[in-house]
């Protein structure tokens, strides 16, 4: 066993874990806006819970791709090439997210705020979907030949693994989310997530403990059972701190399921990084696929300075914002016209159309 | 046409896309943190309109640079999977440090900014800002130094036909990437000078079209103020003169700056990419001059119709080498060579699919080299230039009341990003047939190359990456025009768009609720 590239996979799967728990509210909450949000204050005081962070979670996500790259090039190159249609949507989906966060406020119309909402939710679980699609795939495997590369057309890697890991991932979110605006938020708002927990969390948990029991079965590993023990443990523990009304024990509670249940997917899967259903001598190992100790040392140390400063300005920034948000808090929206003397205004207005 | 063709398309309109935004995000960025420092250091309130302002259309701008930066992460492991394979070793890890040390500190702190305002102390929400732009001028760094090493590979060694990092510290003090970097950053603050240049001039012109502003005989500015008109104050008259006067002056600044690192750029081109440098003159035989103009075709690859109209004799030699005297190869002495280094035809391998014992071209396609090189300059230099004319226009304080004038600097704003775009699109296909170029004339970086023709993900079908194209550019074109109505709107607004509360005629005066009591948990809201 190589010291470096073990140190690298389980790094990866730390990015990854941090993604799915911070993101996965945020993806959570992008979804909510259309299901769960009952009036535009409420889906302003979803958006604002937030506002501050999402795009610092988001980058979790680009760490976790570049240090693929970077660690075990070989597994980022034949896994982003095999995905490349479901990756052009996930790509998608966080595009029309990302900007309609920011410019849904910046127009006092209804129509383009609905037009913008319509965006963060489909974005949103169109991205939850792919990623989860995407991660399950990279445990469960991919046709690939010797050089890595993808046979069978663009839509071989479409297997109802695929279909369970999206739904793992946007079931998480969605609960994830919910116990996240309770904690977050207060007056009816608050209430009505922590009954969304309470009801469905079981349904929305799922699939997640399906594929890691899946990926168990499979492989066959003792601790991966342990840590899938905990993982339901966490799961039954934050499903009755909600019932207690203690959010912040059932958000912990969510966050201790998904780091055991992803803990033990990858475990399971562990030496193996990715793979190929057409022969095992094709997989993708975290021997073959990384880069040289030289590289991997580099990163080692680039790794020790920056994951726990990450770590320590992304606490602080929710320290910042830790009160909760209610419908009250809600400044007007901007309306403005043109800065213009308003007889011209009309006449300029007039000759533009 | 074939997946090669179409991802290379992609490649260069999404990354030319992004950076479109990339430049405007630095620039302004860094112009936004000094107006804010000005405000707290001299409580004027004119500093504080400008930062809301100009910051208000940073965030427009910014989040498109977000959302077209994710695609770019991506795409080399989706499209050039083969190139990400060669590459891995060396060009993952400053991808990989721009994510960890840049990425995050940029997005947690713009974050701060954004939603700090009145929460955090006023020192610390400027520190900020601040963090944040620096933030985004080290993933500059960190994307160029990926990018310079594509163009003169340091650092490795050839292992199994890989080139793996064996110093890591001339990769990240890579001589291109140093120089490129400069480069890069004035060529952003050019962008941000002239973006400031245009719409305050817009708005002075919008103040005197009012009546609000009015000249004297001397035709020295009578600044006035407008009661039907929100936030037409005499405060934003001076808002705007000072923006002009400052874009102005960061504009020529800029243009300078990019001229000392692009001669500093050419001469290393010279050194590492001969060819390049041959076909950004479309010089085919070897000699001094530069070319200010040609004519004919100098796209033909024998040059045999090719007519100097114009040229300064010794300049060429200048730009490469700081003398007059010595004589720049011409392509037809640098074809040769490069068969002779690295052969006349494709390996017969099949990673080069049908391509295989292809001829190989050395040439770049050279009007594109030819005139992006000379778009770069001359837009850049006329941005310069109409910075320098409107500091002597408007020294009396205030813009002539042509209409004419004021489309012109309006549509004065895009020389910049031009120069910007042109340059990418020159230095990248310049390099062609290489993705990553070896540097012939360099001992040791002479056998780390790829053909571009071998670097594209073999299993990925034309027909996806069709669809991606397709959906891709489409996204983004509408983006585009939802961005720059955005943009339109705010400019419109003035500062008023920025800073509600200035509009007196709002039923709430402008304030949302609470204040600055304990309830204030958002300053600012989505
Ligand atoms: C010289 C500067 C420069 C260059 C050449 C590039 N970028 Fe960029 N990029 C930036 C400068 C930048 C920036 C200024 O830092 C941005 C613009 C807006 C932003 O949020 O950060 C950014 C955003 C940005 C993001 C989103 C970051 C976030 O979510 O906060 C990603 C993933 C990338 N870029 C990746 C790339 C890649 C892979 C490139 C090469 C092909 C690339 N960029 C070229
Ligand atoms: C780390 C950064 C970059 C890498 C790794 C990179 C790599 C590549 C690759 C693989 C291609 C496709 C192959 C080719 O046709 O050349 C390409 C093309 C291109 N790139 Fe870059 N590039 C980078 C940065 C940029 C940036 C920042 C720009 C400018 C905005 C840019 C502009 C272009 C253009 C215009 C093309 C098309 C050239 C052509 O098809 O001939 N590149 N680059
Ligand atoms: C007299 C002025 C200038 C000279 C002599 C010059 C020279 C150069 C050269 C030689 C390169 C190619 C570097 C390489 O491929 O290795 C380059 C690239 C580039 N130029 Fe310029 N340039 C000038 C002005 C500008 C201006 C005004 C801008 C933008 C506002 C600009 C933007 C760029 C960009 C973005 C690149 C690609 C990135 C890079 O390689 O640094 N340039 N320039």
């Amino acid at each position: 066993m190589d010291f470096l590239p073990t140190l690298w996979f389980i790094l990866i799967a730390v990015l990854w874990i941090g993604y799915l728990f911070l993101e996965g509210f945020d993806l959570g909450v992008g979804m909510l806006m259309k299901t769960f949000a009952r009036d535009e204050k409420e889906r302003r005081v979803l958006l604002n819970t937030v506002g501050p962070v999402w795009d610092g979670n988001e980058v979790w996500l680009l760490t976790a791709a570049g240090a693929t790259f970077a660690a075990f090039p070989f597994w980022y190159a034949s896994l982003f090439s095999a995905l490349y249609i479901p990756l052009v949507f996930v790509l998608l989906g966080l595009i029309f997210r990302a900007v309609a966060f920011e410019y849904r406020g910046k127009v006092h119309s209804n129509r383009w705020r609905k037009t913008w909402d319509w965006a963060i939710a489909l974005g949103s679980f169109v991205a939850a979907f792919g990623i989860g699609a995407m991660l399950a795939l990279t445990t469960t495997g991919l046709p690939l030949n010797a050089n890595g590369d993808r046979v069978g057309g663009p839509f071989a890697w479409f297997t109802w693994y695929a279909v369970l890991g999206g739904l793992a991932v946007v079931g998480f979110a969605l609960i994830h989310a919910a116990a996240f605006v309770a904690l977050k938020t207060d007056g009816d708002i608050r209430h009505r997530a922590r009954r969304l927990v309470g009801r469905w969390m079981p349904v929305g948990l799922l699939p997640l403990a399906l594929w890691a029991i899946t990926v168990a079965v499979q492989h066959g590993k003792w601790f991966s059972w342990i840590l899938l023990a905990v993982a339901v443990g966490a799961a039954v523990a934050a499903w009755r701190a909600n019932r207690a009304d203690r959010e912040g024990f059932s958000f912990l509670g969510m966050g201790v399921f998904l780091l055991a249940g992803a803990a033990a997917i990858f475990s399971a899967v562990y030496p193996v990084v990715l793979p190929s259903t057409l022969d095992p001598l094709w997989n993708l190992t975290v021997e073959n696929a990384s880069s040289s100790s030289y590289t991997l040392g580099l990163m080692s140390i680039v790794a020790a300075v920056g994951v726990p400063l990450v770590l320590a300005y992304q606490g602080w920034t929710y320290w910042v914002f830790r009160k909760r948000i209610t419908v009250a808090h809600l400044p007007e929206p901007l309306d403005f016209g043109p800065a213009v003397a308003p007889e011209k205004a009309l006449a300029s207005e007039g000759t533009k159309a | 046409m074939e997946a090669l063709e179409i991802a290379r398309w992609q490649f260069g309109i999404v990354t030319v896309y992004h950076f479109l935004m990339v430049p405007l995000t630095i620039g302004l960025g860094t112009l936004v943190a000094i107006l804010q420092t000005r405000w707290l250091k001299t409580g004027k309130e004119e500093y504080l309109r400008m930062t809301k302002f100009w910051g208000k259309l940073f965030l427009i701008n910014f989040i498109m640079g977000v959302a077209t930066g994710i695609v770019q992460e991506f795409q080399f492991g989706m499209a050039w999977s083969e190139y990400s394979r060669f590459v891995g070793d060396v060009f993952g890890a400053p991808l990989a440090m721009e994510a960890l040390l840049a990425f995050f500190v940029e997005s947690t702190f713009l974050g701060l900014w954004i939603f700090g305002w009145k929460k955090l102390p006023a020192k610390v929400h400027l520190a900020c800002l601040w963090i944040a732009v620096v933030g985004s001028i080290v993933s500059a760094y960190f994307i160029l130094v990926a990018n310079s090493w594509m163009q003169h590979p340091v650092g490795v060694e050839m292992i199994e036909g890989r080139p793996q990092m064996v110093d890591a510290w001339a990769v990240f003090t890579n001589n291109t990437a140093m120089v490129a970097f400069f480069h890069t950053i004035t060529g952003a603050l050019a962008v941000a000078g002239g973006f400031l240049l245009g719409i305050s001039w817009y708005q002075l012109w919008r103040r005197r079209k009012d009546g609000i502003d009015t000249v004297d005989a001397q035709g020295r500015v009578v600044v006035g103020e407008s009661a039907a008109i929100a936030g037409r104050d005499k405060k934003d008259h001076a808002v705007w003169i000072k923006s002009l006067r400052i874009g102005a002056v960061v504009a020529m600044i800029a243009f300078a700056g990019s001229a000392v690192s692009g001669d500093l750029s050419g001469k290393l081109m010279f050194e590492q990419q001969p060819m390049k440098m041959a076909a950004a003159e479309a010089a085919c035989h070897d000699g001094t001059s530069f070319s200010v103009l040609s004519l004919g075709d100098v796209g033909s690859r024998d040059c045999s119709d090719v007519v100097a109209v114009m040229e300064v004799p010794g300049l060429l030699s200048f730009l490469a080498h700081n003398d007059f005297t010595t004589e720049i190869k011409g392509v037809n002495t640098l074809v040769p060579e490069y068969q002779e280094k690295y052969g006349k035809y494709l390996p017969d391998d099949p990673m080069y699919g049908d391509r295989a014992g292809q001829e190989i071209n050395y040439v770049p396609i050279m009007p594109v080299t030819y005139w992006g090189f000379r778009m770069m300059i001359g837009f850049g230099g006329l941005a310069a230039m109409a910075a320098g004319i409107a500091l002597l226009v408007t020294r009396k304080g205030t813009v002539p009341r042509s209409k004419p004038l004021m489309r012109l600097a309006l549509v004065g704003m895009l020389a910049p990003f031009g120069a910007n775009a042109a340059g990418w699109i020159f230095t990248e296909m310049g390099r062609q047939p290489f993705v990553v170029a070896p540097n012939p004339s360099m001992s040791g970086v002479d056998q780390v190359f790829m053909f571009t023709a071998s670097a594209v993900s073999p299993g990925v079908s034309a027909g996806e990456v069709i669809f991606s194209l397709v959906t891709l550019t489409t996204v983004y074109a509408v983006l585009l025009v939802v961005e720059v109505v955005l943009l339109t709107k705010y400019i419109r607004g003035g500062v008023v768009s920025a800073m509600p509360e200035l509009d007196t005629t709002r039923p709430d005066g402008g304030s949302g609720p609470g204040g600055e009591d304990e309830d204030d948990v958002l300053a600012f809201a989505y």
